[in-house]
């Protein structure tokens, strides 16, 4: 028996909610007395850091480059089988949510997405996910013999202490497919975060007036060393772009810091944001409702208040 | 071209989350149930453009049981032509879909439409099972779909940006935000909506693969902490020293 995780990487990178998944099926594979077998595609260097994360065994299937879900399912699935693995784990990212239900679905799995508990170390196996967009947390139990996991990012640290993994090539049929990539259209800028895997967020709404306000907003996030977001209506008009919007439509981040500036925090955005770990609220409202969500506030005019915390945060840099 | 939409029931986004019987069911007292928004706003509409544009059918295909049916009808006053509902517990996600498989495999939908995830479950897995199971392409996260002449063009949300993927033959999406613009259905559709044909068929054996245990609620809140304007500086120190997040 074995746990296979299966780790996206970006641009040759693994990202942290790769590694978080990797730590994350390591932990189970201890706790079971059995293997992790991290699967990756695309070109390897080393073991690529996943044997510090946790992983025991690399399969590296270094001639894949697609992003097409059938495809992928079939390479996970011909791994699970040859490495006879009963469990699966994906991060409940881009990748995980494309390929991990094909997967559940192939091989007649319980699938939990976006888990964010180990599973209990005693009895069924039973794991914690949140519902109704993190207002409530629901306990599922996996009734099948094999189990497919999505791990919600930022739940599980990254296990920093393994050792290097040996790297084995794996190949498998990957089969046809009637789908073509026909472009690519980056978003990325040069030194940005991206906003999914950023730790620390700074984000703005309605009260920054117009876009010609963010330069402050872009400043605090660079001293920091943030992402920025946004509320919804400031994407719609415009102002940002479309990926920086966060809440129910937009997406969910739950990062260790999330400032909101002149957002009003309706319940649709606390919905995207409500995860993070601290909170801090800049409103010039004291009845603005974000406050009742927060663990620090401000009341005062944001166009006041950033300056000093970009001077703090430049003088904190330094000191540091 | 004949389209499928899978629309999902979900508690309107302002209704106030509580459980009964121990824990283990949501409490609907009170609570106005929505088509998921997602279904609605941008695979419903997006299929309905198309139909316009180029003729065919929309077909609602909802897994649940008769309370189902307000939303169903609400998806017809929208402007899809007819509706099945399979008569079933929407247990787990697995289950789920092997029902919209079981009935979708015979009837050469083009495209089979579902949103990017349910808001009560927050699951985003539905979809891509289906498509599994039917052994049809998948894009998820779609914010863009043309067909033209049996090809379809699609973008979806990938790190950092988009994928343009161009697809023939048959295949499964889910609809993320810009895929279209949400609709408010009138009198006439809502009128029309009444005597839309809405099949009603039984569920399919499966077995179902995982089940709740229980619910709970996350941890209350501390109270803010106010921080003084005139000294807002004070608060980098304290996202160190107390917070501990820089
Ligand atoms: C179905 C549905 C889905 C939605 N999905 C989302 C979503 O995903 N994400 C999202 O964000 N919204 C979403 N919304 C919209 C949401 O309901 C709110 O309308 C929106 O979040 C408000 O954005 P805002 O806080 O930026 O603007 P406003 O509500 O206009 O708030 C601006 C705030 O800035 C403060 N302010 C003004 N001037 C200053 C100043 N100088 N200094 C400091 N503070 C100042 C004001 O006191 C106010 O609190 C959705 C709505 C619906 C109905
Ligand atoms: N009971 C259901 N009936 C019909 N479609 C559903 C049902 N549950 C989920 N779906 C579809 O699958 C999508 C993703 O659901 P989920 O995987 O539960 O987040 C939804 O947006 C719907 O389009």
């Amino acid at each position: 028996m074995s746990v296979l995780i299966y780790a996206d990487s970006h641009h040759g990178k693994f990202p942290k909610s790769s590694l978080e998944a990797v730590s994350y099926g390591a932990a189970i594979a201890a706790s079971r007395g059995t293997t992790s077998v991290v699967l990756t595609i695309g070109t390897l260097q080393g073991d690529g850091g996943l044997g510090k994360a946790g992983a025991q065994k690399v399969l590296n299937a270094s001639s894949v480059h697609t992003t097409d879900s059938q495809q992928l399912s079939r390479l996970v699935v011909a791994a699970a089988q040859a490495q006879n693995a009963d469990v699966i784990i994906f991060s409940h990212d881009i990748a995980g949510k494309m390929i991990a239900p094909r997967v559940a679905a192939r091989l007649d799995a319980g699938l939990i997405p976006g888990a964010t508990s180990l599973p209990a170390s005693e009895g069924a196996f039973k794991i914690k996910k949140n519902v109704f967009s993190g207002k409530a947390i629901a306990e599922l139990e996996v009734t099948t013999s094999k189990k497919v996991i999505t791990l919600l990012p930022n739940s599980f640290s990254v296990k920093t202490d393994g050792q290097d993994a040996p790297v084995e090539a794996f190949q498998a049929d990957l089969g046809n497919t009637t789908l073509k990539v026909k472009e690519v259209k980056s978003e990325e800028k040069e030194g940005e975060i991206p906003l999914p895997e950023a730790d620390l967020v700074v984000s703005a709404g309605r009260g920054l007036k117009g876009p010609e306000n963010w330069g402050i907003v872009e400043t605090l996030a660079h001293e920091l060393g943030a992402a920025t977001a946004c509320s919804r209506p400031v994407s719609d008009i415009g102002w940002r772009p479309h990926h920086e919007h966060v809440g129910q439509t937009g997406i969910t981040i739950r990062p260790n810091l999330y400032i909101a500036i002149g957002i009003s925090g309706a319940i649709q955005h606390l919905a995207g944001v409500n995860g993070s770990k601290t909170i801090v609220v800049i409103n010039k409202d004291p009845e603005a409702p974000f406050f009742k969500a927060a663990d620090y506030g401000i009341v005062g005019d944001a166009f006041e208040v950033l300056p000093k915390l970009i001077e703090a945060a430049k003088a904190y840099n330094a000191s540091k | 071209m004949k389209i499928l939409v899978c629309i999902s029931k979900a508690p309107d986004t302002t209704s106030k989350i509580a459980f009964t019987e121990g824990n283990t069911k949501f409490d609907e007292n009170g609570v106005q149930f929505i088509v998921n928004p997602y279904d609605e706003w941008y695979a419903l509409v997006r299929a309905l453009e198309i139909k316009e544009a180029q003729g065919g059918n929309v077909t609602i295909l909802s897994v649940g049981g008769a309370d189902y049916e307000p939303i169903i009808r609400k998806a017809l006053a929208i402007g899809a032509d007819d509706a099945v509902r399979i008569d079933a517990q929407e247990s787990d996600s697995l289950y789920v879909a092997k029902q919209i498989a079981e009935y979708a495999k015979d009837k050469g939908f083009d495209i089979i439409m579902c949103g990017k995830e349910t808001i009560n479950y927050n699951g985003s897995v539905v979809p891509g099972m289906v498509a599994e199971l039917l052994d049809l392409p998948y894009i998820p996260l779609a914010v863009k779909l043309d067909v033209n002449a049996g090809v379809a063009t699609l973008e979806r949300e990938v790190n950092g940006g988009l994928e343009v993927v161009e697809v023939t033959g048959s295949f499964v999406l889910s609809a993320a935000k810009g895929m279209a613009e949400q609709r408010i259905p009138n009198m006439r559709g809502i009128m029309a909506a009444r005597t839309k044909p809405l099949q009603v068929v039984p569920a399919f054996a499966a077995e179902t693969s995982t089940k709740l245990v229980s619910y709970d609620l996350p941890p209350a809140k501390g109270a803010c902490k106010y921080i003084d304007a005139e000294q807002a500086g004070d608060l980098i120190r304290i996202l160190h020293e107390e917070a501990k997040v820089i």
